[in-house]
């Protein structure tokens, strides 16, 4: 029990204080026929060095060396060695919410400058201290337009990662938010803007839009923040590749921006835990959910940094809050934070260069070999592809693997009118040795294959 | 503070005074030396309409909320526009810092609002002095 | 200072007090501050494909103005964030008592192993074969914590103990759903968190408050007068937010069930349980853990938590999908194919690297560790009770489990209030306690002082309650402008509040 400081003499002198015969004395307010009187049927305990042997055991049955072409939301991007060693400085990791802001100024200015850096880079006014993730960030951006607007429908684009789909879907089940799918143009992968203008209603809060798209595909962000506004609705733009706004135009005629900022040093870590934000502009403060630290000043006229706006929130407004949102991801953003201040203005400019340079020299090459098409060639992109060919995914991807590669994410299972799709996803981690061994494989598995 | 004598009062804290049949609407001066620093104050749109004894808007301090209850029933006439830059001008004089204007539906409500001297003995009997 | 708080003079330089003496703090303004144009700290590995031109490529979409990011070195780096680090209090630097909050040690190994290669580095759409490890530790996490609430089935998704919650009452609503009345109410407790009611309000249901009894407990007649047809559960903390074990919980499970309500178990408190007593033997239905209070992964400033909800098997239909599973062939997978499912409730399988900090602890304490915490966090809470109460008014008198709560009611009668005290102690080296909460004890100091506090260090503690106790009588003022320590003085949140500053703008923007 190495956690736990204390001597048996220690314990003993405790409970004499207390006036307790026994530490079973201290639990008596549980009525006797629940008390646990045996072990708890879990492991047993382990030294540090069976631990380590346990994860790294777990680690190894994981499979390892593969060159990854996995994106779809989680992006394999660097992540420079400073990120891990500031962030596990103790008085970061085992601090808690700076309700305390005397002795919490570490974290909230780290705050302050996070949300500086997501409002530069968004083109936003304001932007609070992170959500949960891209998924919970994009509903609970629904929830806020629908109490801006005080209208209820939502429509949302088909090219919206699945998941976040089914998530805002589980969200908006029981408050009475309707919500209608627009699909894409099959030519561009982008919205369909028909579709869209005859979707919404008097009654649609906002329009939703995933920008780059699940696709990879941006989307016409001016065109579509015409139509939204046209008719009273707000246009909220979901990005989930945050480097992309690197190279990307921000999405300023957008009125919320639901951003996932995994991409900026957060390690995948099997999708968890990663790092929302919600954007918007200066006039909906009030209506945003989440966390928001705020400049003032000390009796001595210090600057320093507070959480503010805490009115908004569940522990004062109870059932009236904007949202039960808590916590928010405070490490996660820091990292962040760190990441874009080791890139900087020119850094991120050249990373995202770089990830535009090598996802369009792998589109080349794979779309070279007999077989395999790029939908949606014409539009736009930012570092993915959705790749077609004959073979089944399923069959193909065992082939990639034989070689060592995983390959695109299976598109089959969410899009069953694209054929034998596969999401494509290049970084600068991709070498340029692997996108060419990509290629051979696929040529062998076209030339074996139908 | 004594409260004026030629307001109404809820025991909700607000006060209202009748010009025809224009009232308007505020917070007492306790309600705010209660409420601390006030941050923010989130008023109805002119042509809402407003029920006695329902809920028109609520008041922020840093801690907390509070609703805003309204004495009589009615159509808003007219929001004060300075609280949404200057909220602690409430702070400074609740008498003057005024939030709403409503044309009422019946002015007779008046009559069931309480008086000065039974507000503040309604207040003394909340605090136990 | 001097001239601000005549009063701090009475607090000299160069004493320890407490724990602390007074060190300096490096002064850091904002790193956009520190932006220079051409400064870097980057080096990106030189590109092995031909450039592309950007603007033929995106057109439109293009980013002709980068983001104004700060421009800076790696040390600039480093002691930027560094010295912002030291203007924090953290449970490394010492008791961290915050009530209902349950600041523990957060194990360094933890955070090694959630770092290894093939942990961090795993995609959640890797197939699932070459995912059987991270899917063995989710598998034995789903066990453990199955184990020790003593219910049938969990799901792991949950980011948060909100989100939990959230959850869990949509798995309430769907079985009620399921039985073709989704009911109206959901009953709250005023001694609850606030997330409980938002929660309740969020998932499509009308809270119903409830007043605690005398003892600061459930009043079990007024909740079985309350309890109708329409109630769709009540949402209970056990222990209770003063820290007190509802020892009524069966027949508050058994008035609940007779009208076919669940009940709701908020397991913020589960550190007073663990190895004790089980949920599920208890009547509870369904609940949530916090796996950043409970299973000692780090708070890190708000976050990254997580939140598991685990239920009994009458629940198991509606988890958010997926589940896992374990198939024929002996392997792990996902199972997407749940018709009943409440759906999704986060994007993939929830905050996974939480999942490997709440194990590496489960592993490191086993069984006899377990209860042992149990027991050295409640003993500790009662140690401080039992220390303070002479000085300080204890509302209920009602046995204390992991937690007490003082009120601020002898020193409030000299003008000091809960956050006045709460800002001293910082003074001599501590963390405060959670202060005005609960909300039904008006004045709240809510001590959690966990099982990772020696005793040498509550005894530092304890003595600095008391000194503080001390000086409201004598030297009230000295406390009531606290901190006096602090690189900052207590800050103006109303100014905060009215003119909101929500991020830096270049000087003339």
């Amino acid at each position: 029990m190495r956690y736990l400081p204390k001597s048996p003499a220690e314990r003993n002198s405790m409970l004499e204080k207390i006036g307790a015969r026994h530490v079973d004395d201290l639990f008596v307010a549980i009525p006797e026929e629940y008390r646990l009187r045996r072990d708890l049927k879990i492991p047993p305990q382990m030294g540090e060095s069976e631990i380590i042997e346990y994860f790294r055991k777990a680690a190894a049955q994981n499979g390892s060396g593969y060159a990854s072409f996995l994106g779809a939301g989680c992006y394999r991007h660097y992540r420079p060695v400073v990120i891990d060693s500031i962030v596990q400085r103790g008085e970061f990791l085992t601090s808690y919410t700076p309700y305390q802001a005397e002795i919490t100024q570490g974290t909230l200015q780290a705050i302050f400058e996070f949300q500086t850096m997501i409002c530069e880079l968004t083109g936003m006014d304001v932007a609070n201290a992170s959500m949960y993730d891209g998924s919970t960030g994009a509903a609970e951006a629904v929830m806020m337009a629908a109490r801006i607007t005080g209208r209820s429908h939502s429509v949302i684009a088909q090219t919206v990662h699945p998941e976040y789909r089914e998530v805002m879907a589980t969200y908006a089940q029981h408050q009475g938010l309707p919500s209608t799918t627009v699909g894409y143009d099959p030519r561009t992968g982008r919205i369909q803007l028909e579709l869209l203008d005859a979707a919404i209603t008097e009654d649609t809060a906002c329009v939703l839009v995933q920008s780059p798209n699940f696709f990879g595909v941006i989307e016409d962000i001016p065109a579509i923040a015409e139509i939204a506004h046209a008719k009273g609705a707000l246009l909220i733009v979901s990005i989930a590749e945050a480097v992309s706004l690197g190279a990307v135009r921000p999405p300023v005629e957008a009125d919320i921006v639901s951003l996932e900022a995994q991409s900026f040093g957060v390690a995948i870590s099997y999708g968890g835990p990663f790092c929302g934000v919600i954007a918007t502009r200066e006039k909906y403060i009030r209506q945003m959910p989440g966390r928001l630290a705020g400049q003032t000043l000390d009796a001595d006229g210090n600057r320093g940094f507070v959480l503010t706006l805490a009115t908004r929130e569940q522990h004062i407004r109870r059932e009236k809050a904007t949202s039960n949102i808590c916590t928010n991801q405070a490490l996660v953003a820091l990292m962040a934070t760190v990441y874009l201040t080791v890139y900087g203005k020119e850094g991120l400019r050249e990373l995202a260069m770089q990830n535009l340079a090598k996802t369009e020299f792998a589109r080349r090459t794979l779309t070279a070999q007999p077989g395999q098409n790029c939908l949606f060639e014409a539009s736009p992109r930012f570092n993915e592809f959705v790749l077609t060919s004959e073979e089944p995914v399923a069959e193909m991807q065992a082939r990639l693997r034989a070689q060592g590669i995983l390959g695109g994410v299976d598109l089959t299972r969410w899009y069953p009118e694209l054929g034998q799709a596969t999401l494509w996803c290049v970084t600068e981690l991709n070498t340029r040795a692997q996108m060419e061994a990509a290629a051979q494989a696929l040529a062998t598995s076209s030339a074996v294959g139908v | 503070m004594a409260c004026p004598t030629h307001l109404r009062y809820t025991k909700e804290h607000e006060w209202i005074s009748v010009e025809g049949t224009l009232g308007t609407v505020g917070i007492t001066d306790y309600a705010q030396s209660t409420l601390g620093d006030i941050v923010f104050v989130d008023l109805p749109k002119v042509g809402d309409p407003v029920t006695a004894n329902q809920t028109f808007g609520s008041v922020e301090s840093v801690k907390a909320v509070s609703d805003l209850y309204s004495p009589i029933s009615g159509t808003v006439a007219a929001i004060n526009p300075e609280l949404a830059t200057a909220p602690d001008k409430v702070n400074e004089d609740a008498y003057a810092a005024w939030m709403i204007r409503v044309e009422l539906a019946d002015v007779a409500q008046m009559d069931t609002l309480l008086t000065a001297a039974e507000y503040e003995a309604f207040i003394a009997e909340e605090t136990g002095k | 200072m001097e001239t601000m708080h005549p009063v701090s003079a009475h607090t000299p330089r160069n004493t320890t007090l407490g724990k602390v003496r007074t060190h300096p703090t490096q002064n850091e303004g904002l790193i956009f501050e520190k932006s220079s144009p051409g400064k870097r700290a980057v080096k990106l590995a030189p590109l092995d494909v031909p450039e592309v031109d950007a603007a033929a490529l995106l057109g439109d979409a293009f980013r002709s103005e980068p983001a104004p990011l700060p421009e800076v070195s790696e040390i600039e780096i480093i002691r930027h964030f560094t010295r912002l680090s030291t203007w924090n209090y953290a449970i490394d630097l010492g008791m961290y008592p915050l009530g209902s909050c349950t600041m523990k040690y957060n194990p360094r190994v933890n955070e090694f192993v959630a770092r290894l290669e093939g942990i961090a580095e795993a995609h959640p759409y890797q197939p699932e074969s070459l995912a059987q490890g991270s899917l063995e530790v989710v598998r034995e996490l789903e066990q453990c914590l199955i184990e020790i609430t003593g219910m049938d089935a969990i799901t792991l998704q949950p980011a948060a103990g909100a989100h939990g919650e959230f959850t869990g009452i949509l798995l309430v609503r769907a079985y009620h759903e399921s039985r073709g009345n989704a009911r109206r109410k959901i009953i709250v407790p005023d001694s609850a968190h606030g997330t409980n009611p938002a929660t309740a309000a969020i998932c499509g249901y009308e809270v119903q408050n409830l007043k605690s009894n005398a003892l600061g407990m459930v009043d079990v007649a007024e909740l079985e007068r309350i309890v109708d047809e329409d109630t769709a559960a009540l949402m209970l903390t056990n222990p209770s937010t003063i820290g007190v074990f509802e020892s009524e919980i069966h027949r508050i499970a058994d008035v609940l069930h007779a009208k076919g309500a669940l009940l709701y178990m908020d397991g913020a408190n589960m550190n007073a349980l663990v190895g004790k007593a089980r949920p599920g033997d208890f009547g509870v239905d369904v609940m949530h853990l916090n796996l950043h209070k409970t299973f000692s992964t780090p708070h890190g400033g708000g976050g990254p938590g997580s939140g598991p909800v685990a239920c009994k098997a009458i629940l198991e239909p509606f988890l958010p999908t997926p589940v896992l599973a374990r198939r024929g062939d002996g392997t792990l997978g996902w199972n997407f194919d749940r018709p009943q499912s409440v759906g999704r409730v986060r994007a993939y399988y929830g905050n996974y690297g939480m999942f490997v900090r709440a194990l590496g602890y489960i592993l490191a304490n086993g069984p006899d560790g377990l209860r042992q915490t149990t027991e050295d966090a409640v003993l500790n809470a009662n140690y401080v009770r039992a220390s303070l109460e002479d000085l300080y008014e204890l509302p209920y008198k009602t046995a204390s489990m992991h937690e007490v709560v003082f009120s601020d009611k002898r020193q409030a009668a000299r003008g000091v209030k809960t956050g006045d005290i709460a800002k001293r102690i910082i003074d001599y080296g501590f963390h405060p306690f959670t202060v005005s909460f609960p909300l039904i004890v008006s004045g709240a100091l809510m001590i959690e002082p966990t099982e990772s506090e020696s005793k040498e260090e509550l005894d530092r503690f304890i003595e600095a309650m008391r000194a503080i106790a001390q000086e409201v009588d004598e030297t009230p003022e000295l406390v009531k402008h606290a901190p006096h320590s602090t690189r900052v003085s207590r800050l103006d949140e109303a100014t905060a509040a009215r003119k909101p500053i929500l991020r830096w703008r270049p000087a003339g923007e």
